[in-house]
C-alpha cells in the first residue's frame, strides 16, 4: 500500500490521511506520544499538554494538530520529555494523588506516565488542594482528590447523551461538577454500565467493588510501559 | 422570583446564548445567582446545569453567594496601585465598615479587588453595581459611603461622581475627526466588495488589539468560506492591564466604529455582528445601544441600510469580568453563553467561529481604521507608519508622566519622542503591550512602537525611578494566575507554581537555585500553553529577568538552603495556643553556624 503524504516523526516517516491529526497518524503507525486526555474514541481535548510535540520548531499539541505533508515532528526527545515530566508533576502536585493507598495504582495512565517518564519525585511543592469524595452513588465513586480535567468523563457522558459530568470553574479552582439537583452522583443519571464511569484515567471515578479483584502486583502497568498499553489497547489488541 | 425570571428570559427570546446576559440581569436584581434560579433556567434553556455553573464560577461579576446591594470592586491594576489604591482601599474599607473581601453583616456593602478596570489615568478606580467612579480620593470615599448609607441608587448618584473623561492629548488619522455618518457606507456600496477588500489589503492593515494579523487575510479567508451565514463580531473586551484606549473610541467614536463593522459585514457577506463589551464598561453600554437605534433609524444599520437591499444588524453584548475572553475563540464561547475557554485551533474562527459559522473578530481601532480606509483608500492609510506597519496606533498612557491619557501616533514613533509628550521623567522602565507585552529598561528608548519592534495593542504604562520592580511584576504575576482560565495543564497549574515561587524569592525566601526554578516554570509555561494568555503569562518575570538578573539574585539568601516559608511566623498560633513566647518558642530560620 502506498500513501502519497508523509510526515516524519524523529527521523522515522509516516504516513498520514487527509483529516487525521499528528496523534492520529502516530498511533496508527505504532509510534508513542505520552498523553492523558486524548482517547481515540472521543473528540480531542488538547488540555493536559502531555502530547506537546515539536513541528518545525513549534510546539503544538499532537492530539489536535492536523498531520500536513512534510512536517518535520519531534517526539521522544530528551527536551520534550523533560516538559512532559514538569507537566505530570504539576497534575500530581495540584491533586492529592497518594499512589500507595490508591485503588486505581497499577492500572493508573497519571501513575504510568510518571513510570514512562521516569518521574522519580513531584518536584514542586504542593498545592494540598481541599477535595472531597462523592461516595452516594451506589456503583461509582469519585474522588475528586485524584481529578486531573481530562473531561474523558465529560465527552463520554455527553456522548451517551446524558451529560452526567461538566467541568466548571476558573483556573486552579476548576473542578468536577455532576448534572444533578443536589450536585450529588447518586441523583444524577450515571448508571455503572456507562463508559463515563470506566474512562476515568487516573483513580477519581472508581467503580465500586471491583478495586482489588486484580491485586496490586499483576496489574496493567506493573509489568508493561504505557508506551506498548497505550498502541496495544488502541490497535484493538 | 419566577415571575422575574420568566420575564428576563422573555426579555432575550429564551436564547441560551444570551446565558450571560441574563445571569447579570438576575445577579443585578439578587446580589447573587440563587440556586431556584439556576433550576429554572435549566428547565427553561433546556442547557445542562454545568454549563449554568460554570458560567457562574468562571466569570468574577457573577457569585452563587449573595454580595452587598452596593457591589464594589477596587480595581487593582498596577496603575490604581501607584495612584494609591491600596491605601484608598483602606479608607473605604473602614468607612464602609466592611473588610475587604467580605460581604457587610446587614448585606448593604461588599467590597473586593478586581482586575485592571480601564481607568489608569484617572485611578485609582472602583466599580459600584458595575458602573465605574475615578479620581477616589478620601473626599470621593466620604460621599460614596454616605450615599451608600442612605440607600440612594447609583443611578442617581450626581453625574460629576460618575463622569469618565476621554483625555485625548494627540489625535491623528482615527481621532482627528470623525467620518460622516453613511459616508463609508456610500463608499462602500459604491464600489464592489471586491474593490473595498482589495483597499483593506492594499492599506496594510493589522489588528490592533497587538496580535497584528492583516485584516484584509482575515476578511478574505472568511470570504471564502462555504457557509454562508456568517458573522461580524467587534472585541471590545479590553481587558489587558493599562489599556483603555477602546473606551474612548467606544464613548466618543461609535459611529466609526458601526461604520467599520457594516463595512465588514458587506464584505464578508455577514447580516448580523456583535459588539462584545467587557463588563467593566457597563456604562458605556446604553449609550451603543442608542446610538445602534439611532443609526438604524437613519437606515445606517438595519434591513434597509442607505435604503438599498443591504442588511446588517449589531447587539451589545456584555462581558462579566473574564480578561480571557480578549482571545477570539474564548470570546466566541463567551457569546454563546459558556465559559471563555479558547477553543482548539484550527478550525480558526474565520471558518468556524459563533455557532461555528464562519466569522471574523476585529478589535474596535481595527474597525474604526477599516471604516477610515473604505472612505479613504488604502494608498491613504498606507503613506502612514512603517512599510511592516501601516497606520497609526492609539496609545493608552498611564504610570508615572504628567499628561497619562490618549495619544494616536503614526507606527514607528520612537518611545523616547512619546516620553517626551506626555511629559515622563527619571524613567526607570515602561511596559509596552501590558503585562503580556514587554518591560523596556530606560536603555531603550529609541526603540520604536510598530509590530516589528515593539507591538502593542495600546497599554503603555510608565515606571519612574522611584517604583520597585518587583511590585510590578508580583501585580502582573498574580493578574496572569488569576485570569488563567484553567483549560490546560501548564497554564491552570503553572501560573500558581510562577506566582508562588516568585512570591518566595519576593519575600526573601529564596535561596540560591530558586531563579533557576522561576525561569524553568516560566519557560514550560510560554512553551506549552494553549492560548495566548498562557503564552504570554511569564512576559514579565522573563523581560525583567532577562534586563536586571542582578536584581533577582540580590533577593535570594546567601545560603544553600532557605524554607520556602517562614518558619517562626507558621509557630505563631501554636505559641497563641499555648500561651508561651519565651525563647525555646521560637524557631531561628537558619541554624547559627
Amino acid at each position: 500500500m502506498t500513501h502519497s503524504k508523509h510526515i516524519t516523526i524523529d527521523g522515522q516517516t509516516v504516513p498520514f490521511e487527509d483529516g487525521q491529526t499528528i496523534m492520529d497518524a502516530a498511533t496508527h503507525a505504532g509510534v508513542y506520544i505520552p498523553h492523558l486526555c486524548h482517547h481515540p474514541d472521543f473528540t480531542p481535548h488538547g488540555s493536559c499538554k502531555l502530547c506537546t510535540v515539536d513541528v518545525n520548531g513549534r510546539q503544538v499539541s499532537s492530539c489536535t494538530f492536523p498531520a500536513a505533508d512534510g512536517q518535520q515532528i519531534g517526539n521522544n526527545t530528551d527536551e520534550l520529555n523533560a516538559e512532559r515530566k514538569r507537566l505530570t508533576q504539576m497534575l500530581f502536585v495540584e491533586g492529592n494523588h497518594f499512589c500507595p493507598s490508591c485503588e486505581k495504582s497499577g492500572n493508573c495512565q497519571l501513575q504510568a506516565v510518571g513510570y514512562h517518564l521516569n518521574m522519580l519525585d513531584n518536584h514542586y511543592p504542593h498545592f494540598f488542594a481541599l477535595r472531597e469524595v462523592d461516595a452516594s452513588h451506589p456503583d461509582v465513586l469519585i474522588d475528586h482528590n485524584r481529578c486531573i480535567f481530562c473531561a474523558l468523563c465529560v465527552r463520554a457522558s455527553h456522548a451517551e447523551d446524558k451529560d452526567v459530568f461538566g467541568i466548571v470553574g476558573r483556573g486552579i479552582n476548576k473542578h468536577l461538577a455532576i448534572n444533578s439537583e443536589s450536585g450529588k452522583l447518586c441523583d444524577s443519571e450515571l448508571s455503572v454500565d456507562d463508559r463515563a464511569a470506566h474512562i476515568c484515567p487516573t483513580g477519581a471515578i472508581l467503580v465500586k467493588g471491583t478495586a482489588f479483584k486484580v491485586p496490586i502486583g499483576q496489574r496493567k502497568f506493573d509489568h508493561h510501559d504505557i508506551d506498548e498499553v497505550s498502541l496495544g489497547e488502541e490497535h484493538g489488541k | 422570583m419566577e415571575s422575574f425570571i420568566k420575564h428576563t428570559l422573555e426579555k432575550y427570546e429564551h436564547q441560551a446564548t444570551q446565558l450571560l446576559m441574563i445571569l447579570r440581569d438576575i445577579q443585578a436584581q439578587y446580589f447573587h445567582i440563587p440556586r431556584q434560579a439556576i433550576d429554572l433556567l435549566v428547565a427553561e434553556l433546556n442547557i445542562p446545569k454545568t454549563q449554568i455553573l460554570g458560567v457562574i464560577e468562571f466569570y468574577s461579576f457573577l457569585s452563587s453567594e449573595p454580595r452587598g446591594r452596593y457591589d464594589i470592586y477596587i480595581s487593582d491594576s498596577i496603575t490604581d496601585q501607584m495612584l494609591g489604591s491600596h491605601a484608598m482601599a483602606d479608607y473605604l474599607c473602614e468607612k464602609l465598615n466592611t473588610p475587604l473581601g467580605t460581604v457587610r453583616v446587614d448585606g448593604l456593602v461588599s467590597i473586593a479587588y478586581t482586575s485592571c478596570t480601564g481607568l489608569c489615568e484617572q485611578g485609582p478606580a472602583v466599580l459600584v453595581n458595575g458602573y465605574p467612579i475615578g479620581q477616589m480620593t478620601k473626599a470621593r470615599i466620604d460621599e460614596i459611603a454616605a450615599l451608600i448609607e442612605q440607600q440612594i441608587p447609583v443611578t442617581e448618584w450626581k453625574a460629576e461622581l460618575l463622569q469618565v473623561n476621554d483625555n485625548i492629548y494627540k489625535k491623528d488619522l482615527l481621532l482627528s475627526g470623525h467620518i460622516r455618518p453613511g459616508a463609508a457606507l456610500w463608499a462602500t456600496i459604491e464600489g464592489s466588495k471586491e474593490k473595498i477588500l482589495e483597499e483593506i489589503k492594499l492599506s496594510g492593515l493589522r489588528g490592533r488589539g497587538g496580535a497584528g494579523f492583516s485584516t484584509g487575510m482575515k476578511w478574505q479567508f472568511c470570504c471564502e468560506a462555504q457557509e454562508t451565514e456568517r458573522y461580524v463580531v467587534c472585541n471590545a473586551d479590553e481587558g489587558e492591564p493599562g489599556t483603555f484606549k477602546d473606551r474612548i473610541l467606544l464613548n466618543s467614536y461609535a459611529h466609526d466604529l458601526l461604520e467599520g463593522m457594516a463595512v465588514a459585514g458587506f464584505i464578508i457577506g455577514a447580516k448580523k455582528g456583535f459588539i462584545y463589551l467587557r463588563g467593566e464598561y457597563l456604562h458605556l453600554y446604553q449609550p451603543l445601544v442608542d446610538i445602534i437605534a439611532e443609526r438604524k433609524r437613519d437606515k445606517f444599520l438595519g434591513e434597509h441600510i442607505l435604503g438599498f437591499y443591504w442588511e446588517f444588524n449589531v447587539e451589545v453584548r456584555l462581558g462579566l469580568g473574564a480578561y480571557i475572553c480578549g482571545e477570539e475563540s474564548a470570546l466566541i464561547e463567551s457569546l454563546e453563553g459558556k465559559m471563555g475557554v479558547p477553543r482548539n485551533r484550527p478550525p480558526f474562527p474565520v471558518t468556524s467561529g459563533y455557532l461555528n459559522k464562519p466569522t471574523i473578530v476585529n478589535n474596535v481601532e481595527t474597525f474604526v481604521a477599516a471604516a477610515h480606509i473604505a472612505l479613504n483608500g488604502g494608498e491613504w492609510f498606507k503613506q502612514h507608519g512603517t512599510e511592516k506597519s501601516a497606520g497609526t496606533k492609539i496609545l493608552s498612557i498611564s504610570g508615572d508622566c504628567a499628561r497619562p491619557g490618549i495619544y494616536e501616533y503614526p507606527f514607528g514613533t520612537t518611545v523616547r519622542q512619546i516620553l517626551a509628550d506626555c511629559g515622563a521623567e527619571d524613567v526607570l522602565g515602561i511596559q509596552v503591550g501590558g503585562p503580556s507585552g514587554t518591560f523596556i529598561s530606560n536603555q531603550e528608548f529609541d526603540r520604536k512602537i510598530a509590530f516589528e519592534d515593539l507591538a502593542t495593542g495600546g497599554s503603555f504604562i510608565i515606571f519612574n525611578n522611584s517604583r520597585d520592580i518587583f511590585a510590578v511584576v508580583q501585580n502582573f504575576t498574580h493578574f496572569f494566575a488569576h485570569e488563567s482560565c484553567g483549560f490546560c495543564t501548564p497554564c491552570r497549574v503553572g501560573t500558581s507554581l510562577m506566582k508562588n515561587q516568585f512570591d518566595k524569592i519576593c519575600t526573601g525566601h529564596g535561596s540560591s537555585g530558586d531563579v533557576r526554578e522561576l525561569q524553568e516554570i516560566a519557560k514550560l509555561i510560554k512553551a506549552t500553553s494553549h492560548c495566548g494568555l498562557g503564552q504570554t503569562a511569564a512576559q514579565p518575570i522573563l523581560t525583567t529577568l532577562e534586563r536586571y538578573p542582578e536584581l533577582y539574585n540580590a533577593k535570594l539568601k546567601q545560603i544553600s538552603f532557605e524554607p520556602g516559608f517562614d518558619l517562626d511566623g507558621s509557630l505563631a498560633i501554636a505559641r497563641l495556643l499555648s500561651g508561651r513566647d519565651d525563647s525555646n518558642a521560637h524557631l531561628a530560620q537558619v541554624e547559627e553556624e
